[in-house]
């Protein structure tokens, strides 16, 4: 996996908003084709975190890498699934046609024949069939589903989704793993979570934003191994911590 | 006082010009109140451009006072309106954009500074100038040189709707995500400011500053029940914009009473009969 290019790299990145400082010294980096997990509580920085990751924020202090280039420049390849709470119930607006806004660019008009490329991302998310619905129609759950379908559909090197499993039942979260493990190992995918205690089992690394310091006033990101519990998931070991620049192969191995 | 049937000879009679006028005039602004209403409702600021539509008085109470004291002779009110549209649109659009927080004083600030530098300035402009006259509009002063500028803008509107529908549906949809797809999202709020400010300034004198709110909401809230898509919106829409002004303006007409008052009362009348009827459709849907 450390042969592979880095996905994405925090150089001793710290960012501030006007009067509130947020994060400090953050440096890890992982490789393309890992599954990661952030972890952090409610109001830690995950946010900001991946703000700064999708280049909507700049950092104070250091740099941020995504697949190779400022994030401005490369986000484009990121399929990006937020959570989406403020979502107006009234948009009038399809299943098929929200798919279809993962494949618009900052200028171009729609090219044809993408019909197919729609009906292949809502496959993967199993909603084949759902396609002429209303999206406002969809329960919570499926709603999620498509907007990861939505991110899939431009076929990007990276899957960036934010508390994917919030709000979501039973059924449609075991559809959502099932869908992310067809993409593990050939798609980069990184989860953001509130769960401290557990992560999927398909997670390959859990980075942490870690406790206030209260000196600073400020967090940072730092590493923490996993275990594999009998229950498909994996319990995440808060007492012991890994540096967070350290490579998968070196948390394997080392 | 008439009828039904002298309001359509009056519609073909050359000795009624400003019939005929009047209805073009509602059928150019429809394509407006229906492709920039639709834009103004999913896109929810509808607050921000019934401030931009207000503020527009301050501008024209100002070019009123200036053309009538002879300090800038000859000024037409239409040009103190569009640089008080375009003025608020950048300070609200700002506003919004830097501080969502404070975003609904700034407009109501506006809102109401416009109004009032526009009743100060007619106050003390030599001669009669009536607020009411700008704020309740009159479709039969509606001129051929008006009805050109209405066209050119709804061609300016088509062509930009076209050309840019899907990063706009994205913007309003979704704007976090629309910039990760590399979408301008502040330019694309920016611009629509800006565009329906202007149409604010050319549809006032229409149905009033008043009203213009009124049908950039209405009608696009009416097509927005049973829509599929906001092309879907602006299309039905524009046909919605279409039926009340022309029934507004046949019932002014009929009841020798204010146009742009008619069109807004058929409007909402209907818009809550919508309303009510999708309220009682979903209570039998549960029952």
């Amino acid at each position: 996996m450390r042969d592979r290019p880095i996905a994405l790299k925090f150089s001793s990145v710290s960012f501030s908003y006007p009067h509130l400082d947020v994060l400090s010294d953050v440096t890890f980096h992982f490789h393309s084709g890992e599954f990661i997990a952030l972890v952090g509580p409610n109001g830690s920085g995950k946010t900001t975190l991946l703000k700064l990751i999708l280049g909507l924020e700049e950092p104070t202090q250091g740099t941020v890498e995504l697949l190779g280039h400022p994030p401005k420049r490369s986000r484009s390849l990121i399929g990006y699934v937020p959570q989406h709470a403020s979502y107006d119930p009234s948009f009038p607006i399809s299943v098929a046609e929200v798919v279809r806004m993962g494949v618009v660019d900052g200028t171009s008009r729609r090219k044809r024949g993408q019909d197919d490329v729609v009906a292949k991302a809502l496959s993967l998310v199993q909603m084949e069939s759902l396609g002429e619905r209303p999206y406002s129609e969809l329960s919570g759950g499926q709603r999620r589903r498509v907007l990861v379908a939505r991110a899939l559909v431009g076929e990007p090197a990276m899957l960036i989704l934010d508390e994917p499993a919030a709000n979501m039942d039973r059924e449609s979260e075991r559809r959502l793993y099932d869908t992310l493990s067809t993409l593990k190992g050939e798609t980069t995918i990184l989860i953001v979570t509130h769960d401290m205690r557990q992560v999927s089992a398909l997670v390959d690394r859990v980075f942490c934003i870690d406790s206030l310091n209260e000196r600073t006033g400020t967090r940072t990101v730092i590493q923490h191994p996993l275990e594999e519990v009998d229950d498909g998931t994996k319990r995440v070991l808060h007492e012991q911590a890994i540096p967070a620049d350290q490579c998968w192969q070196e948390v394997r191995h080392g | 006082m008439g009828d039904l049937a002298t309001f359509f000879s009056a519609l073909v009679s050359p000795d009624f010009p400003f019939v005929r006028n009047a209805f073009f005039a509602g059928a150019l602004s429809s394509i407006l109140f229906g492709l920039l209403g639709s834009v103004v409702t999913v896109k929810r600021i509808a607050s921000l451009a019934g401030a931009i539509s207000h503020a527009v008085l301050g501008g024209i109470g100002i070019a009123l006072y200036l053309s009538a004291t002879g300090k800038v002779p000859n000024l037409p009110p239409m040009v103190g309106a569009i640089i008080f549209a375009l003025l608020s649109a950048l300070l609200i659009g700002t506003a919004s954009l830097k501080s969502k927080q404070r975003e609904d004083t700034v407009i109501q600030a506006i809102w109401a500074i416009g109004m009032s530098i526009g009743v100060l300035f007619m106050a003390k402009t030599p001669g009669y100038s009536d607020p009411s006259s700008y704020l309740f509009g009159n479709i039969l002063l509606i001129s051929s040189q008006d009805l050109w500028m209405l066209l050119a803008l709804d061609i300016i509107v088509i062509i930009l709707i076209w050309r840019y529908y899907e990063q706009i549906e994205a913007t309003a949809f979704d704007e976090e995500f629309a910039q990760v797809r590399g979408i301008p999202t502040r330019v694309v709020f920016l611009v629509i400011l800006a565009v329906t400010a202007i149409a604010v300034v050319l549809l006032q004198t229409f149905v009033g500053i008043v009203m213009v709110i009124a049908m950039l909401t209405l009608p696009a809230g009416t097509a927005g029940f049973g829509a599929k898509s906001l092309a879907a919106m602006m299309v039905a829409s524009t046909i919605y914009s279409f039926i009340f002004s022309t029934v507004g303006l046949a019932a002014g007409w009929v009841f020798d009473a204010p146009v742009g008052a008619m069109v807004v009362v058929t409007a909402g009348l209907f818009y809550l009969g919508r309303l009510l009827a999708n309220a009682l459709k979903k209570r039998r849907r549960r029952a």
